[in-house]
């Protein structure tokens, strides 16, 4: 069972701008084993997000360009791919839903012409039958009078609604490996817990693997299997989620954890990260996130720190450990 | 005037607002939205009242119809006894000087060809408060208060990030020395390291300039640490309402126990879920009687052809659902 389906090793991918590179991925290494969930944790500007499109290839060149590192996938490394063979596995094999769902769907199109499509692009059927496979697929997904919505335009939706829609696209393949980039950030609590509850039973049901991009670690304690905590575009942490929860090694993800205000506890105060979340432009000296660490010593600020084996599954990059 | 009550700051009486709908050339109403449709509550002075319900169920419209941004349809706002659905346009302008919003998107809420000082400082030249040297110590001071450097006052929002925006956000709001904010949505636009350090400052400045907070957001686990009572909205009515403490160990309305269920918990072996089908309906056309029973896990036969009133079923908790009368508990 613990084959791995898709492994990255090293990962960069720069944006060569004017005002200088932004390393928005700068090293990140994961592995994903068939069926479980494989959570990406960080802030906005980790580069978390950049790693799903480094993915499959959706890197806006120029600016960004994958510099250094391998994606392999069944012996294939994506990043060596060809636009044509990317295409093959792009929404077949591994597809993705991409965030805010308000955006990644055209608004002048129908939801059901725009599922459709996504259909009649990779299967070669009739327009009816992806019509009728389309249909299926969104009530599969829990949506109410399926045959309505079709005919919708997104801004006739709600937000769990265009959500929903979206994952049906991605789904219309039964794709080995889903990418879901915060699919549950802006929505309300009873919708997340919806979407939360479709992705468990797409695990559960078809042992699909999933990449779940998210910042909460509330959401990652519900859904993942391991996680993988990134900063400053960089691995700080990787280890089984119930490990990382329970035991976190580096001080960001301690730090993430902390300062969550949660329901089933009572707090007067919340512990929070001090300063801001870095400039991917001026990313600081040594380990990035020294100057926010309550736990900084002298080292931190000139080497970056090596990744430590804490245990079989559970690797940390921090000084404070070897 | 009434001032009997001073111990209650704000008191809302039956708050309605409507926005008309209409259609065709000549514009026949043909119904109204009810986005706030009847809710009453008030927020005694240094109370933080947190007001939660998903989106679309009227939160935002009646945090700004208490500030008069939205003209009331119908009841009354009283605050410190005066009616403010009421005032005329001089009277209103004095009394906003006593309550402030802070908004929930910063990028969106502050100027951005303004300089941060300029916005931070435009409530004391809009009430004509101090001269020049004045207002600047005080834009200094205000910026310190809330963890910025004076200096960064020159700096324009696009210097900021967005934990720093939402702290000039806050810092504008305090300017003139309101009693009451209105905070909406002030945190779900933040990172979350950035969201604790904001909550605390929010707590730190509620206890040392004594004001009472209307805390509107979607998230209960924030609602949670920050609120001393709760306020529950669905569909533009207040279905429960309570000191904190009671709402989160023993809540009443089935939207509630909902809602309390669905929160992600980071601590393991949380309770188990109720499932909440389908979205909010539209609130142009609510479903008869209690506007929660189609999705609503515990339905009676009473459910869909009376609507229930708001009770009061112990002592300050407030529910409306025909599950629950005073003679039942």
């Amino acid at each position: 069972m613990n084959d791995v389906i898709l492994k990255a090793t090293n990962l960069k991918t720069y944006f060569f701008t004017r005002r200088g590179v932004v390393k928005a991925v700068d090293g990140v290494d994961f592995e994903l084993r068939r069926g479980e969930c494989l959570c990406l944790v960080g802030e906005s500007g980790c580069g978390k997000t950049v790693t799903a499109l480094s993915i499959l290839g959706l890197v806006d060149s120029p600016p960004g360009r994958i510099v250094d590192g391998k994606v392999m996938y069944n012996n294939l490394d994506l990043v060596k791919c060809s636009p044509k063979q990317l295409r093959q596995i792009r929404g077949k094999e591994i597809a993705m839903v991409f965030q805010e769902a308000q955006s990644a769907l055209n608004p002048v199109l129908t939801v059901g012409d725009q599922v459709m499509e996504q259909i009649r692009v990779h299967l070669p059927i009739e327009r009816r039958e992806a019509r009728n496979k389309a249909l299926s697929l969104l009530e599969e997904m829990g949506v109410p009078s399926a045959e309505r919505v079709m005919n919708s335009y997104p801004h006739q939706l709600s937000g769990g609604m265009k959500q929903r829609a979206l994952i049906a696209m991605s789904l219309t393949c039964d794709p080995q490996i889903l990418i879901a980039d915060e699919p549950t950030t802006a929505v309300d609590v009873t919708i997340k817990a919806q979407i939360l509850d479709i992705f468990r039973e797409l695990k559960a049901k078809s042992q699909m693997s999933l990449i779940f991009i998210t910042h909460d670690l509330a959401v990652v304690a519900e859904i993942g299997d391991r996680a993988v905590v990134i900063y400053g575009g960089k691995n700080v942490e990787s280890a089984p989620v119930s490990e990382i929860i329970a035991n976190p090694k580096h001080p960001y993800t301690a730090g993430l954890i902390e300062c969550l205000p949660d329901i089933s506890q009572t707090t007067d105060r919340l512990t929070s990260i001090p300063g801001n979340t870095p400039n991917p432009i001026a990313l600081p000296q040594g380990c990035s996130f020294h100057p926010r660490c309550p736990k900084a010593m002298e080292i931190c600020s000139q080497r970056q720190p090596p990744q430590i084996t804490i245990s079989q599954e559970h690797e940390v990059s921090c000084h404070l450990y070897q | 005037m009434n001032k009997t009550a001073s111990h209650e700051l704000l008191q809302i009486r039956n708050l309605k607002k409507y926005y008309p709908v209409t259609t065709g050339l000549l514009s026949q109403h043909i119904g109204d939205i009810k986005a706030v449709d009847g809710v009453s509550f008030h927020i005694g002075e240094r109370e933080i009242l947190g007001l939660v319900g998903e989106s679309g169920c009227g939160k935002s419209t009646l945090g700004r119809t208490i500030l008069r941004l939205e003209e009331p349809t119908g009841g009354q706002i009283l605050y410190s006894g005066t009616d403010i659905a009421r005032l005329g346009k001089r009277e209103l302008r004095q009394l906003r000087r006593e309550m402030q919003i802070i908004l929930q998107d910063p990028d969106a809420s502050l100027d951005p060809r303004m300089t941060v000082g300029d916005s931070i400082c435009e409530p004391l030249v809009i009430h004509d408060i101090g001269d020049e040297k004045e207002r600047m110590e005080r834009v200094a001071d205000l910026m310190e208060q809330v963890g910025l450097e004076a200096g960064q006052a020159s700096h324009h929002p696009h210097e900021f990030s967005g934990g720093q925006k939402q702290r000039v956000g806050i810092a504008r709001a305090l300017a003139i020395n309101p009693k009451l904010i209105i905070a909406d949505e002030p945190v779900s636009a933040l990172d979350v390291s950035i969201q604790a350090q904001i909550l605390n400052l929010m707590m730190d400045i509620q206890e040392k300039f004594g004001l009472a907070y209307l805390f509107i957001a979607h998230d209960l686990s924030v609602i949670k640490h920050m609120a001393h009572s709760v306020a529950v909205m669905y569909l533009g009515k207040i279905v429960e309402l309570a000191s904190k403490q009671e709402m989160f160990e023993n809540p009443l309305h089935p939207y509630t126990e909902a809602l309390l269920s669905a929160v992600p918990s980071i601590t393991p072996g949380a309770k188990a879920r109720i499932p909440l089908g389908g979205d909010v309906p539209s609130p142009l056309n609510p479903p008869p009687g209690c506007h929660f029973h189609p999705r609503c896990h515990r339905v009676l036969p009473i459910c869909d052809q009376k609507e229930p009133e708001l009770l009061e079923i112990s002592q300050g908790h407030f529910v409306a659902c025909h599950l629950h009368t005073p003679d039942s508990h």
